[in-house]
């Protein structure tokens, strides 16, 4: 602890001990207890506690029969446990019976102040902290504190319960997991006094009829399973299972949400998994449980590295049930394959259909998530039933769209239920981009194709179904390019591109500007992808979508403006923003669009669209766009100018992104490589002095925002590595008189950025890279700007001072 | 109670409700789909349309083709376009009492009504009702009266010949009552007829029922109206809106605890909605004018065109199509706009705000300002001079057989860079198109209907709660179209009853209650018992005095002053109940305790049978008989009146009296 906090304390344990001083912020403390925590970890309580004595007295004082505040007395329990979690500092507060006090009957436990749950919360997280050695199980088991936990579990306050659950786990895990572990039997009636009666409190609670103590008992086996490793575990679930697996035979089954979350639990953890009677019980519980409840343990299992392959089949079938429900019911005719062939389980009846609409909704987002989830990894069901599930996923979108016209009394009611329902298409939309990965039959594929049409053109669609809907079109028409790069499109993906192209024409006039957005969005991605190949080029020049795409420059909403920049850019960089072709503009000569995102960076008032500008032109410049690489100096040149001086911090780190872009350029990219041989470096230095690199960088050096000094630290940190070989780093040797920049510099560095740099000579700007401590700097530039203020001391003062201007207060009012 | 359905039409009602003694018509609406069936009246000589060839029976037979004519397989019948009249012949119409008109598109039967039939009462409307509704009746007549055609064509009606010709001509129903359109001078007349009423206003008819209109939210003055009598309620809800657009919001608490309600006025395209079908609207508007075409809306000069244009302010800018011009042609389009801004206070909230600022409550004020929307009575005149293309044209009629709308189709249908943008829901947009065919220009259909849709409908029942709701037959099925969308149609329990054209429908409830007034000198001489805490009873003694609908209570004549022997035995005689009144008895004859008191008093030999109505008493060495029931009690004793009397006084003792 440094001087000065030492210093300080006495008088804040004056001031914490003080009921007429209260503390008026809860943070505070908190601060605090993670200050003693750091503290206590790097060295001996027992010395922080023998030498600052005031600390113990701010314990002891909690004994004295007063009225504290529940929060200092909480702030004190906490303390106290944070301490004692050393055993000879525990030693040292047991001499003092100071223990007994604070966490015994004497203690707050019976007192008024228990009514307050974060007195209840502190003692339980005291305990917690202390539980670490065999001297506190001794505490535990001698004190009752057990009991009292057990009756915290069931708390009002849901903190304190959950708490008491985790305590009772670390306890455990304190008189099963010590240095005899290797000794501790797997029996568990073999085991310590305490652990034994932890053991059975757990199993009374799961025989017990009562719903919530079920729970609390299935909360705590999650927590040991979870977070404890130990031989023991293995013993615990072989005392418990039987109990667990009985709760399946009770109608309703109590707890179904605690049980999936325990037996998801066991199922991960490596000591456990491998007792067959787990496997039985979860195969069970998806069978009891109803689809809803059951989703989320399918969902687990199916996750799982290695299961038995029926419980797996099993599982899939859970998952499957509620689209094999809707394939079912919207069939035309049969001949479709079923998505539940070969899968345990049968076809949910029509009445366990769930009665409500927002159940109905509830089951199918959620089968659709967690299908989503599963696709992509390796250890998804096989085979995959990619047919049917595309043809179910179409099925539902046609509900939701009530272009689906089932003939069954099933259909009928999903259609009802279905119908426009935004939660359920933006599920299936985005399941249905997933399975792009897969493809299918043509004809399904066709079907996808035709829905996903269907939802852009319907005027109906909301505009994040739309963005959705545009997201799951990008996909399907990336995979029907096969293989990558050198074939164009399906025909049938061409003829669909056609028909989109006009949507996306009319979208880009919506007066929504979500939707234009999102439109845009879509074209930058697909011209990103596809912008080289001849059907898509023909297709889109064909169409008004470029030019409509340079009027968005203009959209008076600024996120549409930055994505009509991106687009722009992309568009530009493939040559497929053609000159307009209408007559009336033809007499005016057209900007280019370099010209044109340059207006957008000088002159728009937001700052989304020009950090879009900037992007845009360090990729222009690293892709060498051709009306950059025509005269990058002056391109740069431009740009930097105009980044320099913008309010937006993110536009000038843009801009500083830019210059290194251009820098690597001409120095050769960033990396261990030696310095820049002698030529190219001083032409290279040339024509950085020549666009007023420099310039920017130092500016940008001083910048008020950390991000830009840091980003320019770097850039020049670069610099000075390609152009100063290390070995004469140091040697100043004869070169320019650079008092008057430095001059300038140390100005700029004390706020005056008024004052213009002037014409630099490479050698100039050589030495005065020679002579700045930038990796000082970046030291301090990566320091949080707030570490001042996070400093313990200051946390002490802070409280301290507040405190007294409590005071003050107080002696105003009179 | 009797409910007269006179149309078919579910968003253009007519109905009459017969409902204590007064005969209300709840609005009179006027089916114009027949228009549909004629030619259009093109306002400049149609080559193309004057030279359509005849239409010949199959056999060859060409007596038809002065009246009906042939475009692209379409028959149309060649004459001045006919309506579609509510029923006439059901009720005598002469008998009705009140209209009652909900808003101003269903009113435009009224001439039909007030002027041919006798009708001799009053109509109640809201002021912006009457004014709009005058603005479209005037365009109406100014439509049809501006193309003057010689011929009337009858000989199609004639219903063997009817059964020859091609659908839809074939289908027409009630073809013989069809009616050309009536004069300004009958609606001058018509709407004189009519009484303005302001919301929540209470009318009373005949002292008999109450009625009161009430915001619907759908037009401008549009309303709901509750009749309503001191025991019993009717709602009438026609064409109503929850969502927000121009007009003042609908009130939904006022329709609570009805005992019928009567729905009609929904939407019309329950699966388009509005704000989707406004944005299609923009965007397609913004596509073609960006291509250098123009854009028609076929539109009524009042209503949504009001949202439209508020749309387009705030749009037209963001879209880049400051430059383009706005015409709005029609002979009211001046009223229409004017009319519009000095409704405040049947705007909505935040119109009526502007108002005080001040500011016009609707921005096309600033557009007619900024030169960007100009408004024409026709195509004649002035607008000829400024036209420019490419524009946007918002004209009438919807239905495209009249009106200048006729002329834009005729001039931009060639191109396919013009578009035609239909916006009301009224009419089959490809029936409207029927006559024009082959079409090259673009036609977009963005119905755009702010009525309630089956959502909402479903909402407002569950909280309004009516014991019964009557609607047209069409709400009581999911659309033909669309048969599987059971969500389609109105869903309440008990079912809603369905009516269709001319049916007659008792409505489903009792009255049961009268009110009754009672003078206050009368109220003085009572003397109420408690009979129970809460209770009171008196006996009443008067006379009941009914006039107008109005029951009193009134004090019996006092017996006149005797001035001789021989009238006062007669007034006597006039009154002699008065004296011998028995008093009343309540309360109820608790068995076990009779019994134990018939013990008590010597009594012995008593049985109890239980019956279904209460309890018989046996006592059997008497050979007597004490029946118990609810209302009643009787002794049967066999001539023993002494036995009898003593048994009366022991019931007595367990009764009250009064």
């Amino acid at each position: 602890m440094d001087p000065e906090c030492a210093r300080l304390l006495p008088a804040l344990c004056d001031v914490l001990a003080d009921p007429r001083q209260p503390v008026a912020d809860d943070t505070c403390l908190e601060k605090l207890l993670d200050w003693f925590k750091a503290v206590t970890e790097a060295g001996s309580s027992l010395l922080l506690l023998q030498d600052h004595p005031c600390l113990v007295e701010l314990l002891f004082h909690v004994l004295k029969p007063q009225d504290l505040s529940s929060r200092i007395l909480s702030f004190v329990l906490r303390l106290a446990g944070i301490f004692a979690a050393q055993e000879n500092c525990f030693q040292y507060l047991q001499q003092g019976e100071l223990l007994p006090g604070l966490f015994g009957e004497p203690g707050p436990l019976g007192a008024a102040a228990w009514a307050a749950p974060s007195v209840r919360s502190g003692w339980i997280q005291g305990l917690h902290s202390l539980a670490q050695h065999p001297s506190a199980l001794r505490f535990l088991a001698d004190s009752g504190a057990v009991d009292t936990i057990f009756s915290l579990q069931g708390d009002p306050s849901l903190f304190v319960a959950s708490a008491a659950g985790q305590l009772l786990v670390r306890v455990l895990d304190l008189a099963l997991c010590g240095p005899a572990e290797g000794h501790i039997s797997l029996q568990a009636w073999d085991w310590p006094a305490c652990a034994r009666k932890i053991v059975c409190h757990l199993e009374d609670c799961l025989r017990s009829e009562a719903t919530p103590r079920v729970t609390q008992a299935l909360h705590v086996l999650t927590t040991a399973f979870g977070h404890c490793h130990g031989l023991w575990t293995q013993g615990l679930w072989v005392q418990l299972s039987p109990l667990v697996a009985r709760l399946l035979e009770k109608d309703p089954v109590p707890a179904p949400h605690a049980l999936v979350d325990l037996l998801l639990s066991v199922a991960r953890s490596s000591m456990l998994s491998s007792d067959p009677g787990l496997w039985e019980t979860a195969a069970q519980t998806l069978s009891r449980l109803s689809p809803t409840q059951a989703g989320p343990l399918a969902a687990g299992i199916l996750k799982l590295q290695d299961c038995p392959q029926a419980l797996r089949i099993q599982a899939f079938g859970v998952l499957l049930q509620p689209l094999a429900f809707v394939l079912e019911a919207t069939a035309q005719a049969p001949g479709m394959p079923g998505l539940l062939e070969g899968a345990a389980g049968d076809l949910m009846a029509v009445d366990t259909l769930p009665p409500s609409k927002s159940a109905c909704v509830g089951l199918l987002c959620s089968a659709l998530a967690h299908l989503e989830l599963l696709q992509p990894l390796p250890q998804r069901p096989s085979p995959w039933p990619q047919a049917p599930l595309l043809a179910a996923v179409v099925a539902i979108l046609r509900l939701c769209n009530g272009s689906a016209a089932p003939n069954s009394e099933a259909g009928g009611r999903l259609c009802a239920m279905l119908g426009g329902c935004v939660r359920v298409q933006r599920a299936a939309l985005d399941f249905l981009g997933v399975l792009s990965q897969g493809l299918g039959p043509q004809e399904l594929v066709t079907q996808v194709f035709a829905i996903l049409l269907e939802y852009l053109v319907s005027p109906d669609s909301s505009p994040t179904v739309l963005k959705k809907a545009f997201q799951a079109t990008l996909c399907w028409l990336l995979s029907s390019a096969a293989p990558p790069g050198c074939c164009d499109l399906e025909p049938y993906a061409q003829l669909v591109l056609g028909e989109l192209l006009s949507v996306l024409r009319k979208r880009l006039c919506s007066p929504c500007w979500e939707v234009r957005d999102s439109g845009l969005e879509f074209l930058t991605q697909m011209t990103r992808h596809q912008g080289g190949q001849a059907g898509f080029r023909q297709a889109l020049l064909a169409s008004e979508v470029p030019e409509l795409t340079r009027q968005l420059l203009q959209d008076p909403e600024s996120y549409v403006r930055a994505s009509a920049v991106a687009a722009v850019g992309q568009l530009s960089s493939w040559g497929l923003l053609a000159a307009p072709s209408s007559p009336e503009h033809a007499a005016t000569p057209q900007k280019t669009p370099l010209e044109e995102l340059l207006l957008v960076l000088t002159t728009d008032s937001e700052g989304f669209p020009r950090r879009a500008v900037m992007r845009v032109f360090t990729e222009w410049l690293r892709d060498g766009y051709a009306d950059v690489a025509e005269d990058p100096e002056r391109f740069v040149a431009r740009v930097l100018q105009a980044a320099s001086g913008d309010l937006d911090w993110e536009v000038r780190v843009q801009g500083l992104e830019l210059a290194l872009a251009f820098l690597e350029q001409l120095l050769g990219p960033c990396g261990p490589s030696a310095v820049a041989p002698p030529g190219a470096l001083a032409q290279a230095l040339q024509a950085l002095c020549r666009v007023q690199l420099f310039e920017f960088a130092f500016r940008s050096l001083f910048d008020c925002d950390r991000p830009v000094a840091q980003k320019s630290c770097d850039l020049l940190l670069f610099l000075r590595a390609k152009a100063i070989p290390s070995s004469n780093s140091q040697e100043a040797g004869d070169g320019p008189d650079v008092t008057s920049v430095e001059a300038a510099l140390r100005r700029w560095q004390a706020g005056e950025q008024g004052q213009p740099l002037g014409e630099l000579a490479p050698e100039a700007v050589l030495a005065v890279l020679r002579s700045m401590d930038l990796e000082a700097l970046q030291d301090t530039l990566a320091e949080s700007s707030d570490h001042v203020e996070r400093s313990p001391q200051s946390l002490l003062q802070d409280m301290l001072a507040t405190v007294g201007v409590l005071g003050d207060n107080e002696a105003d009012c009179y | 109670m009797k409910l007269y359905c006179l149309s078919g039409h579910p968003t253009l009602p007519c109905n009459v409700l017969k409902f204590k003694s007064t005969t209300i018509m709840l609005d009179c609406g006027l089916d114009m789909t027949s228009t549909l069936n004629f030619l259009p009246l093109p306002l400049v000589q149609s080559p193309r349309l004057s030279n359509l060839p005849g239409w010949s029976l199959k056999d060859g037979n060409a007596f038809l083709d002065k009246e009906l004519k042939e475009c692209s397989g379409h028959v149309f019948v060649d004459s001045v376009p006919e309506f579609c009249l509510p029923e006439t012949e059901l009720i005598d119409l002469s008998t009705v009492d009140v209209i009652l008109i909900s808003n101003y598109h269903c009113m435009m039967a009224l001439p039909y009504i007030t002027e041919h039939t006798g009708f001799t009462g009053t109509v109640y409307a809201t002021e912006p009702t009457v004014q709009i509704g005058r603005l479209l009746m005037e365009e109406l007549v100014n439509f049809i009266e501006r193309v003057p055609k010689a011929q009337s064509a009858s000989l199609w009606k004639n219903k063997d010949i009817q059964r020859l010709l091609p659908s839809p001509l074939k289908d027409a129903v009630e073809v013989s009552t069809w009616r050309r359109c009536y004069t300004m001078q009958e609606v001058n007349s018509a709407l004189s007829k009519i009484q303005l009423v302001g919301y929540s206003q209470k009318i009373e008819l005949f002292g008999a029922v109450q009625v009161t209109p009430l915001s619907s939210g759908y037009a401008l003055g549009s309303s709901n109206w509750i009749i309503q009598s001191h025991y019993e309620k009717v709602s009438y809800v026609s064409g109503s809106s929850l969502l927000t657009t121009h007009p003042q919001p609908m009130d939904q608490a006022s329709l609570k605890n009805s005992d019928v309600l009567i729905l009609t006025g929904l939407t019309q395209i329950p699966t388009a909605n509005p704000d989707s079908m406004v944005g299609e609207f923009c965007s397609n508007l913004a596509l073609t004018v960006r291509n250098g075409g123009n854009v028609l809306v076929p539109c009524y000069p009042s209503g949504v065109i009001y949202d439209l244009l508020e749309c387009l302010y705030q749009y037209i800018d963001s879209a880049g199509l400051s430059s383009i011009p706005f015409y709005f042609i029609s002979p009211v389009a001046n009223s229409s706009l004017e009319f519009s801004q000095i409704f405040a206070e049947w705007l909505c909230h935040n119109k009526q705000t502007k108002v005080y600022l001040p500011e016009p409550p609707f921005p096309h004020a600033e557009l007619i300002q900024t030169n960007k929307l100009k408004h024409y009575p026709s195509i004649h005149g002035d607008f000829s001079n400024d036209f420019r293309q490419p524009c946007v044209v918002f004209t009438g009629h919807p239905s495209l057989r009249f009106g200048d709308v006729v002329h834009f189709m005729e001039l931009w249908g060639k191109s396919s860079l013009n578009t035609v943008i239909f916006t009301e829901p009224d009419f089959s947009y490809l029936e409207a198109l029927a006559p024009y065919q082959p079409l090259a220009m673009k036609c977009i259909y963005c119905p755009i209907d702010t009525r309630l849709n089956f959502i909402q409908v479903s909402k407002l029942l569950k909280e309004v709660q009516p014991l019964h709701v009557v609607c047209p037959e069409q709400y009581t099925q999911p659309p033909p179209a669309q048969s599987h969308r059971m969500d389609l149609m109105v869903d309440c329990q008990p079912p809603a009853m369905s009516y269709r054209r001319a049916e007659v429908l008792a409505l489903p409830f009792k009255r049961r209650y009268e009110k009754i007034e009672i003078m206050p000198e009368l109220a003085d001489s009572l003397v109420p018992m408690e009979i129970k805490p809460g209770i009171s009873l008196a006996t009443v003694s008067a006379v009941l005095h009914t006039k107008d609908n109005k029951h009193v209570l009134q004090p019996p004549p006092r017996p006149t002053q005797p001035t001789g022997g021989k009238k006062r035995k007669r007034a006597s005689d006039d009154i002699p109940d008065c004296k011998v009144l028995k008093p009343l008895l309540s309360g109820s004859i608790p068995v076990d305790q009779f019994v134990q008191t018939l013990e008590k008093h010597g009594f012995s030999d008593i049985k109890v049978e239980d019956t279904a109505k209460g309890h018989i008493v046996l006592l059997q060495e008497a050979e007597t008989l004490i029946q118990i029931e609810e209302d009643s009690t009787h002794i049967i004793c066999d001539d023993d009146e002494v036995l009898r009397v003593r048994l009366r006084d022991l019931v007595l003792k367990f009764l009250q009296k009064f």
